[in-house]
């Protein structure tokens, strides 16, 4: 699958861009580290639109290109924003033969939303992930960090319920 | 050198330690087929076609990349082998737009040459595959993923290019070259050197076929359609009708484009030699009145958008003078229509160019000296190929013509613009005899002769020491310029080319699959060509070109060099780009 | 630090923190420090239940009953009983509680650890024995045929204290190595020991060591492959976040043996607890001279340093993992040339999985023949298996090698529950195959499973019942693999994709028996043509499926039937007119509007029989899930 390229338009403060900055000098004497960075722009943004990929290439003297295609290769990097609440649900092994593929469904039918996409207010975005490591639990999601586990169908109102 | 014994199919050869089982193959007349490899540039080991079976390796290996041990016997054409490189086709084939009876590389094409070899069955596996949108946004290609097989050899080269616009997005089935957000590629800082049409194996990376144009304006009675050529197409255009790398067809290029219909038949060397002694004047008044050294050549409009780009703080050390094209271009819509009494409106000029950035070079800015583009269309050496073809001409069999004059008037200095150095050694053979006063012996300059990237040279012309630098290839480019930029270089004049050995090895010109550019010199043999007929001309210095004599002598139409007329319609003017849009 | 003495200086120091954990034997002689140990998990499935409000609960508890010079908490790492979690272990008694929660922790406090008096209903019952009293957790079935080499400090020690990793004779081994051993001593010993990667090929570790060492290099690298990417595969993290000094001693006892000063952890970013514990690690031992120049004054440096990774599967590869340090996409590339020879930024580099590593120390310390005691014929020592799917105890568990599936499945990991039937157990996630129930007395080592089909993989062990597809199991993995395909070799990219679209039209009951020979074809075609291990491995679960439960494919194309009632297209849902009392539940929770009422009313019935519109029916069991009556069935 494609990723997601955000349409939203970007609002990123200079306080952001100032932290993006120090961190690029910071690394900026090793280009193996691109990925750091992009991490911990990641981390300053949410999410790496353009102008902050443009930012981090400028920076680290890689083409915008080259940053793109490690933004798209690995599952972690996001092009479009989160949600106030991210909600992530694990389509890893123990979690799957426990359904949570029914749950994943399901979220995406309340919420409206496909998978990787934010609702329109800005309240939920919806992923699925790999394996958490909560196998014990499974199946599990997760809104933000909050985890939930041992669900079925049936407890989904009631998660989404305490963040409206 | 050590050497390692092995057997191809057989074969016992001999090659030295750490080849490859291809390079062994190669060595031993075997061909073995390859799609993603090219020597150097691209030992990726992806696209799988070229397994074999080796002793002493597990299963397949790939011959591209996998070295050859003592002792090993290989197999390049088992029942195994050719049972796996059939499925493999048969797998690009499932995600390929197999619109091959309208493609531009329809006998062309690496990926149809092999399905045909190895009797693939297309629909064999039908499935999912993505759509792109063809990128049809800048002005010199048309990307369309549709027919990309993923060999990587276009990134591999636009790597080589530094600019990398292009490269591997995303990941597992949907991965597809493209740029960064998916933009188009005139959003990027493309310098349009069209090095990744020369290589791509299929259709997915082409020139933009402008040759409707020509033909149009060929038809339109109302206009005078003039055709121009650059100094390296005369050495490539054999190519594409068969004829060995390094022919020399100057003769029945000029026929077929008569015979294709244009009005005049010119010659871009004309603007060559204009070239040279405009450069040549602008380096004397930089160094008589402290100007910005070093200046830099400016005939490639690759490096100069490159430069646009990259190096926006330095384009004072570009020469002003436009390229030879639109020197020709402008001339033709201001002296030529004058003396023939032509409305400049009335005139098409059309360049064939080895190049894909001149797509995007008429379209500047500046470069208007009639009041209209200096330029109107202008075709790579693969699109008149084309043309050739489609009009019926015998091309092996056409009669050799010259040029119409004046403007078809040259000399050797003009010829050599066609490879890296070929500039920068014009300029000094003008440059000594103006300098010593005198028509010297020296004309052959060879320490910037080569396919080297960058090349350093320290001549004393006269009473003058000048040290000089000649880069080819975007890299280069910006190792030149990096070092212009630190202070470390103490050139006095520099000649960028912005394709790894100038225009000889332009992306408009003639496709060699790439077996042929691994195993062959393809750009030295075609710059011989260039040397070879330099060697033979009569004259060989610009500033004795008939054609550009009479323009500051006897026609009286420039007063002198770099005269405000001359500036007004040769020489044009440079604007920093942004490499990124959003 | 700079000498031998000084290390063991500090762990005589520091015994007296960590000896109450030791059990009865080593207390005899010992002075302990307070009177308790509460040992609080802090693996990530714990910290997912909210192990952490448990210890500041704790601590502040304790303040307040003037416990604090008494009792120690301390956070640890994996028990490894993740299903009983939030763990919690109070030693020197060794109780053990399981599903904790931050409200009983004043009643613990209260009872057990000022009234000395065990809560014995909050424990995990399995060690409860009839009469009240206590079994020492290595008596429970999970635990009892477990053999800790790997994970032998994991829920022992504080991961965040360097001085109970060496109260637990840390950084002895690289004291030893570094100052009585030369480099090829080195290998030889972990030649001779029989240690093989533990990461899914099960190379020999000392081999790899020892093709590397030779080649002469400015510079060269050891690295750490923390990228544990298996789905339900936890090995690697555990013993990062539980003993992650572990691993930086053996990183440096290799950096020493092939001539490296510089190492790099490459962790997963989805591991936030493994990285911090490790990062904490490394700034400890740089602290106490144990990474930096002049290790132990023997002239060797070393120092490492962490790389995050960003979520792909392809970078546990070993090549793919090196282009991602690099800052590339994880593309693997070609080999040769190996690692050994060509690797990190070009240079010569061994590369290791957590777990190999993690025998290191210990092979050093009890020497090869130790190690090679334990384990089968060519496969030594112990391996870890994250046990998940319908098993009773999920969790790690750590067994020599050799070690049956059965004992695995039925004596350390409890059945599987619900009264279901064991079907297969996959092994190696999606690179691995399925053993199936027959052959569930396969004893458990590299080669045997290589023999069936299987793989060790990193060490998944996904246990699956009657209610399991197998055709759809290889689905799932098929997906993932496709999912994670790099995209850079043909075979794979468009292969894998393709072996998925016959698999989902075999589910979708549209396949034929000549698909089920054509998928076999592309199976072997991928194997034999791609690029790295993921494209080579990525068919062995529909191979392995293929293999032992073809009548399961048989049934989906001939019969157009899913046995195991997953396959949502050959489902059908009916409901038993007779059993239903037309409550309407179903029709009300029916998301597709697919249930009326019928004009029948079964005898003693007030109401007409509710029917499912099959040609509507979404398949989603809402129904039946909402039946109290049991009146519907799918078949």
């Amino acid at each position: 699958m494609q990723k997601k390229i955000s349409n939203l338009p970007f609002k990123g403060t200079p306080e952001q861009e100032a932290a993006l900055r120090r961190i690029i000098a910071d690394n900026a004497h090793d280009k193996s580290r691109l990925m750091a960075v992009m991490q911990q722009a990641q981390d300053i943004y949410g999410y790496l639109p353009i102008e902050v990929q443009a930012i981090i290439a400028e920076g680290m003297g890689v083409p915008l290109e080259k940053v793109y295609g490690v933004s798209t290769f690995y599952a972690q990097f996001s092009l479009s924003q989160k949600g106030q609440y991210s909600i992530s649900v694990c389509l890893g092994t123990a979690c799957y033969v426990k359904g949570s593929g029914e749950l994943f469904n399901r979220l995406q039918e309340i919420l409206g939303i496909g998978a990787d996409e934010c609702t329109p207010d800005g309240r939920f975005s919806l992923s699925a992930c790999r394996c958490i490591g909560a196998c014990g639990l499974a199946p599990v999601l997760t809104v933000n960090d909050e985890v939930y586990g041992r669900l079925s169908v049936k407890d989904l109102d009631a998660i989404l319920a305490k963040y409206n | 050198m050590d050497m390692v014994n092995l057997k191809i199919n057989g074969i016992p050869v001999s090659v030295p330690k750490g080849s490859t089982i291809l390079e062994a193959a190669r060595a031993a007349g075997v061909e073995i087929p390859t799609l993603c490899y090219m020597k150097d540039i691209n030992e990726i080991g992806a696209c799988r076609i070229c397994v074999v079976e080796a002793t002493g390796a597990r299963g397949l290996v790939t011959a591209c990349v996998f070295p050859v041990a003592e002792g090993m016997e290989v197999q390049t054409n088992s029942q195994k082998v050719r049972n796996a490189r059939r499925m493999t086709l048969e797998m690009i084939l499932s995600t390929h737009e197999k619109k091959c009876l309208s493609c531009v590389r329809s006998t062309n094409c690496e990926l149809q040459k092999l399905c045909l070899e190895y009797g693939v069955e297309e629909t064999a596996f039908e499935g999912y595959r993505p759509h792109y949108e063809k990128d049809t946004s800048a002005p010199h290609l048309i990307r369309d993923n549709n027919k990309c097989i993923l060999c990587r050899r276009c990134v591999a080269v636009c790597r080589e290019q530094y600019v990398g616009v292009i490269g591997p997005n995303n990941r597992g089935i949907d991965t597809n070259i493209g740029c960064a957000f998916n933009q188009p590629l005139n959003a990027t800082s493309c310098i349009s050197c069209g090095q990744c049409t020369a290589v791509c194996p299929t259709g997915a990376l082409v020139e933009k076929d402008d040759t409707d144009q020509v033909w149009a304006a060929l038809n339109d009675r109302t206009k005078h359609v003039i055709v121009q050529t650059a100094p390296a197409v005369r050495a490539t255009l054999g190519e594409a009708f068969g004829m060995p790398i390094g022919t020399n067809v100057e003769g029945k290029m000029v026929a077929a484009l008569r015979r294709l219909g244009f009005e005049r038949v010119f010659d871009t060397d004309f603007g060559a030699d204009l070239t040279i002694v405009e450069e040549a004047n602008e380096l004397v008044e930089r160094v008589k009145n402290n100007g910005t050294l070093p200046m830099i050549t400016s005939c490639s409009p690759g490096w100069v958008k490159f430069a646009e780009y990259y190096y926006p703080e330095l384009l004072p050390h570009l020469s002003s003078c436009k390229s030879p094209m639109q020197m020709t271009g402008a001339i033709i819509k201001t002296y030529y229509a004058e003396k023939m009494g032509w409305d400049p409106r009335d005139i098409v000029n059309v360049a064939v160019m080895p190049c894909t950035a001149k797509k995007f070079e008429i379209g500047r800015a500046d470069q208007s000296a009639a009041g209209v583009p200096d330029m109107d269309i202008a075709i790579t050496t693969r699109e008149l190929s084309r043309m050739i073809a489609r009009a019926g001409l015998r091309f092996a069999s056409l009669p050799d013509e010259e040029f119409d004059s004046p403007l078809g008037e040259d000399t050797g200095a003009a010829l050599i613009f066609g490879a890296t150095g070929g500039v920068m050694e014009a300029a000094l053979r003008t440059a000594n005899d103006w300098i010593s006063g005198k028509d010297c012996d020296k004309v052959d300059y060879t320490e910037v002769r080569g396919n080297a990237s960058i090349k350093e040279a320290l001549y004393t012309l006269g009473d003058l020491s000048i040290k000089v630098a000649v880069a080819s290839g975007a890299t280069a480019a910006k190792e030149v310029m990096d070092r212009i930029k630190n202070g470390t270089a103490d050139w006095t004049f520099v000649e960028i080319m912005g394709c790894p050995g100038g225009c000889i090895n332009g992306g408009g010109q003639p496709i060699q699959p790439q077996y042929i550019r691994d195993t062959v010199d393809v750009k030295s043999l075609r710059a011989k060509a260039l040397y070879d007929a330099d060697q033979a001309s009569v004259l060989r210095k610009s500033h004795l070109s008939p054609a550009v004599t009479a323009l500051y002598g006897h026609e009286k139409f420039f007063e002198a060099y770099g005269c405000h007329k001359a500036h007004e319609i040769l020489h044009t003017s440079y604007t920093p780009r942004k490499k990124y849009s959003f | 630090m700079k000498t031998v003495a000084e290390l063991n200086q500090l762990r005589a120091a520091n015994l007296k923190y960590v000896v109450l954990r030791k059990g009865a034997e080593a207390l005899k002689d010992a002075n302990p420090a307070g009177k308790r140990n509460v040992l609080v998990c802090g693996g990530t499935g714990c910290t997912s239940s909210h192990s952490d409000a448990i210890v500041e609960r704790l601590r502040s508890e304790i303040k307040e009953a003037g416990l604090e010079n008494e009792v120690s908490v301390i956070h640890t790492g994996c028990f490894g009983l993740c299903a009983l979690g939030p763990i919690m272990i109070v030693y020197p008694e060794g109780s053990f509680y399981s599903r904790m929660s931050e409200e009983n922790v004043p009643r613990v406090v209260r009872e057990h650890l000022l009234g000395g008096k065990v809560c014995t209903d909050l424990l995990y019952q399995e060690t409860v024995n009839s009469d009240g009293s206590i079994k020492s957790l290595d008596q429970t079935d999970f635990y009892k045929k477990q053999v800790r080499v790997a994970l032998r400090n994991c829920g022992v020690i504080d991961p965040e204290n360097i001085n109970e990793y060496i109260a637990c004779d840390g950084y002895q081994a690289l004291a030893k190595v570094l100052t009585e051993y030369t480099p090829e001593d080195v290998i030889r010993i972990i030649t001779d020991s029989g240690l093989r990667g533990r990461g899914g090929g099960g190379f020999p570790t000392g081999r790899k060591w020892a093709l590397c060492a030779p080649n002469k290099a400015p510079q060269k690298y050891v690295v750490c492959n923390a990228d544990e990417g298996d789905p339900g595969a936890f090995m690697d993290r555990s013993v990062l976040e539980g003993d992650p000094h572990c691993i930086i001693e053996a990183m440096a006892i290799a950096g020493y043996a092939i001539g490296a000063t510089k190492g790099f952890v490459y962790v997963r970013a989805e591991y936030p607890i493994a990285v911090k514990r490790l990062s904490i690690a490394i700034r400890e031992a740089r602290e106490a001279g144990l990474l930096g120049k002049n290790i132990f004054g023997s002239g060797f440096d070393f120092d490492m340093e962490i790389r995050l990774g960003a979520g792909a599967f392809v970078c546990g590869e070993e090549t793919a993992l090196m282009t991602s340090i690099e800052g590339n996409r994880g593309e693997p590339r070609p080999r040769p040339p190996y690692p050994a020879v060509r690797g990190l930024y070009e240079s010569p580099t061994v590369e290791n999985n957590v777990e190999t590593f993690a025998n290191v120390p210990q092979i050093i310390l009890r020497g090869a023949a130790w190690f090679a005691g334990m384990g089968t014929e060519k496969s030594k020592g112990t391996k870890v298996f994250a046990l998940g799917g319908k098993i009773q105890h999920t969790g790690l568990v750590e067994i020599p090698m050799g070690t049956t599936l059965n004992e695995i499945v039925n004596e350390i990991g409890g059945g599987v529950p619900g009264g279901k039937k064991f079907k297969a157990a996959q092994t190696g996630g999606p690179s691995g195959g399925c053993i199936p129930a027959r052959l569930i007395d396969t004893e458990v080592d590299y080669d045997n499973l290589i023999s069936i089909g299987c793989m060790m993989g990193s060490g998944g062990l996904i246990v699956m019942d009657e209610d399991t597809c197998m055709v759809d199991m290889a689905k799932f993995f098929l997906e993932f693999t496709v999912d994670e395909s790099c995209g850079k070799c043909t075979p794979c990219r468009v292969g894998t994709k393709r072996l998925l679209e016959m698999l989902d039209k075999i589910t979708r009951g549209e396949g034929t028996l000549e698909d089920l020979d054509r998928m076999e074809e592309l199976c072997q075609y991928i194997k034999a043509n791609s690029l790295c291990g993921l494209g080579q491995t990525a068919p062995n679960p529909v191979l392995s499926t293929l293999k032992f439960f073809r009548e399961e494919y048989v049934a989906h194309v001939v019969d157009k039937k899913c046995p195991a009632g997953v396959c949502k297209k050959l489902l059908k849902y009916e409901i038993d007119p007779d059993k239903c009392i037309g409550c309407g539940v179903c029709a009300k929770n029916c998301p597709a509007d697919a249930i009326q009422r019928t004009d029948y009313v079964a005898p003693g019935h007030k109401l007409a029989s509710m029917q499912i519109d099959s040609a509507v029916c979404v398949k989603c069991g809402v129904c039946m899930t909402n039946c109290k009556f049991k009146a519907i069935t799918k078949g």
